[in-house]
């Protein structure tokens, strides 16, 4: 079959909505797109075991310690399930770290923000989950077979997630005169690097509609962020906190919210580093990877001695 | 600084209970099979999700090719008897 | 009663730290997937910290696990010098980790059958998760003994250090022997052949050399007498429920 036939096929899967696995034939862009976003989609959760990672021995409670312990192993299962499907491509995982590690790939750069106070822990679980599954309930219709299921097995386990975050955030809303400041604060650092999570407008965005087409993406990045605004402000109310939007208003005829531009030169200077915990994030990384490499590799000598022994037997 | 290795990859199977199907769910990272297997439980069965699990080494599957397909899978769509909606049961007749 | 306490809580506070210990760790494991099943070791650490805490704070009465885990001043904390010891490099981790789990394992079996129905019921849970802990702990041992030259090195160093603080998981003070007499638990030091033989066997596999016999302190975790490590350690723990004393978490 010539290339333009296999295209054509290829097309006519999509768009009947049958996955696409990994021995099927599929166009070079379609692979490279896929290994970038899967992969990324990796690292974000890694580094973003990071922020919450940094609170974890400052739990307030033995409650919370637990459940954020939890949390953040969740986030790393989720990391490994996205790598394994991002191999399923053919490139291996020791190529992503260096990718990584080389400053070639990036990560959700929400995650650069710092963790300054518990109830960045409750405002991270809460927007920044909360927008995370937004967009991971989306993509388990994506085009790529192993990419659905991680986002199904993903999706499954992350509900619990926003839920954490949340009833922190209530507790602190309920709690004495500086919580409720605490909480209130965290809010509004976290509120917009969350809507920035979803990505630039459509209408600016380089891979957006290649990705529509192919069903890597099944929805925009505006339409989600409309999705994640609208569930959220009501959450936020109940408990008796503000968004730091003097625009947000809801807009009765389009039964969606208004709200403010976005500030579009923060994401990218985050994007290109220049944010608060850039650095920190990468070197931490890297620092974990270089420490660890003694253990990689007796791991791998040891393995290779007992195999060496079994055939010799 | 040699290369960094991190490890061989693994396919995962889990059977949720005994007496069921054992069902691909995703793979991992590990250097030799007792580590596989303490990672494939520390990874897919937290939720106690596992009554079983079984390990094969990625490198060791075989799979179907897809320009194999059609050969390969589509003879057996003209056997429609073989599928129990084929048959129309007489009225009356249940479970069968 | 106040024996059964103490003792409740030298078990609680045990735990309680070897998790923190493991929680400082988290996302600096040298692979992913071992990032996860330390955490799971901590995670299960904690869940055995907090029922047994909660046990100590029933039988003290007007209190709970939280505010024994986050308001008691140093000296009241009962937890044994090893696992106050820092996460220096992955190899002290797993020695650290090892060294109790052999210990913890003999502990809890022999607890499920105490005199006091709900340490002989924390008992029985706990021995499934620290069965499978040491499973891997001791696996860890032997692949970092038989790896390289490096990790032979550094899982050597690590037991090297760690060794003496071994010696207090089998003293037996004052309430140690009332709680054995109680039939409540047994003596530690009815427990240290088993556990020397256990562990000469695993070092033996990883071509480690045991380490020499180090007495090192009089002073014991269990009687509230800690190393200069736990100080910091309950600084950055107990940090918020102190620095806010009213509020709720």
């Amino acid at each position: 079959m010539e290339d333009a036939d296999k295209l054509e096929a290829f097309q006519a899967k999509i768009d009947d909505d049958i996955k696409i696995e990994p021995k099927d034939w599929m166009p070079e862009k379609y692979r490279q797109n896929l290994v970038r976003q899967i992969s990324q989609h990796a690292h974000s959760e890694v580094i973003g075991m990071q922020p919450e990672g940094n609170w974890l021995t400052r739990a307030p409670s033995l409650r919370s310690k637990k459940i954020l312990m939890a949390k953040i192993q969740d986030e790393g299962g989720h990391g490994l399930y996205l790598y394994c499907a991002a191999e399923t491509l053919g490139v291996k995982r020791e190529q992503f770290l260096q990718w990584l590690h080389e400053g070639k790939a990036k990560y959700s750069s929400v995650f650069n923000y710092p963790t300054l106070t518990w109830a960045d822990i409750g405002a991270i679980g809460w927007l920044v989950d909360g927008a995370a599954i937004v967009n991971q309930v989306s993509l388990q219709g994506t085009s790529y077979g192993p990419y659905s299921r991680a986002m199904i097995k993903i999706c499954m386990e992350e509900s619990f997630h926003q839920r954490q975050g949340y009833e922190i955030m209530a507790t602190l809303a309920k709690g004495t005169v500086e919580q409720k400041e605490m909480a209130q604060d965290a809010l509004n650092r976290w509120w917009w690097p969350s809507l920035m999570m979803f990505g630039p407008h459509d209408s600016e965005s380089a891979h957006s509609s290649q990705s529509l087409k192919w069903r890597i993406k099944r929805e925009s990045n505006d339409e989600l962020r409309q999705k994640f605004i609208d569930k959220t402000i009501g959450q936020g109310e109940i408990i008796g906190l503000t968004f730091p939007d003097p625009l947000l208003k809801w807009n009765e005829k389009i039964q969606h919210y208004d709200y403010s531009p976005i500030n579009w030169d923060e994401f990218w200077n985050v994007v290109k580093g220049f944010g608060a915990g850039n650095k920190k994030r990468l070197q931490h990384h890297r620092k974990a990877h270089e420490d660890g490499r003694w253990v990689r590799e007796a791991a791998k000598a040891y393995a290779d001695k007992k195999s060496f022994k079994q055939k010799s037997a | 600084m040699g290369k960094d290795n991190q490890g061989v990859l693994w396919e995962v199977f889990i059977q949720p209970k005994a007496g069921g199907t054992y069902k691909h769910v995703g793979s991992l990272h590990a250097y030799d099979k007792e580590m596989a297997m303490q990672s494939a439980r520390d990874l897919y069965t937290r939720r106690s999700e596992g009554n079983g699990i079984w390990l094969v080494k990625g490198e060791d599957i075989v799979s179907s090719q897809s320009i194999d397909d059609e050969a390969f899978f589509d003879p057996a769509n003209d056997k429609i008897y073989r599928h129990p909606t084929f048959y129309k049961m007489p009225d009356g007749a249940k479970h069968i | 009663m106040k024996a059964t306490i103490d003792y409740t809580l030298r078990l609680g506070d045990s735990a309680l730290i070897l998790s923190h210990r493991i929680a400082e760790y988290c996302s600096k494991a040298p692979h992913l997937e071992e990032d996860l099943a330390i955490t799971n070791v901590g995670l299960d650490l904690l869940g055995q910290a907090e029922n047994l805490l909660t046990y100590a704070a029933k039988l003290k009465g007007n209190t709970t696990a939280d505010e024994l885990t986050f308001k008691r001043k140093e000296k009241d904390f009962r937890c044994v010098h090893l696992v106050e010891t820092p996460n220096i490099d992955f190899a002290y981790i797993l020695a650290r980790q090892f060294l109790m789990d052999i210990y913890h394992n003999l502990l809890y079996t022999k607890l499920a059958d105490s005199s006091d129905e709900t340490i002989a019921g924390i008992s029985k849970k706990a021995i499934k998760e620290v069965r499978y802990h040491l499973q891997r702990s001791q696996d860890w041992v032997v692949r970092l003994g038989q790896g390289t030259e490096e990790s032979h090195q550094r899982i050597q160093n690590a037991f090297d250090e760690l060794w003496m603080y071994t010696d207090e998981l089998f003293f037996d003070n004052s309430t140690d022997k009332e709680v054995a007499e109680k039939g409540i638990a047994p003596l530690n030091s009815s427990l240290k052949a088993e556990w020397k033989e256990k562990v000469n066997q695993v070092l033996q596999d990883a071509t480690l050399k045991i380490p020499e016999e180090i007495h090192h302190t009089l002073q014991y975790g269990k009687n509230g007498c800690h190393t200069e490590y736990l100080g910091f350690l309950l600084a950055e723990m107990q940090h918020l429920p102190l620095l806010y004393p009213d509020a709720k978490w």
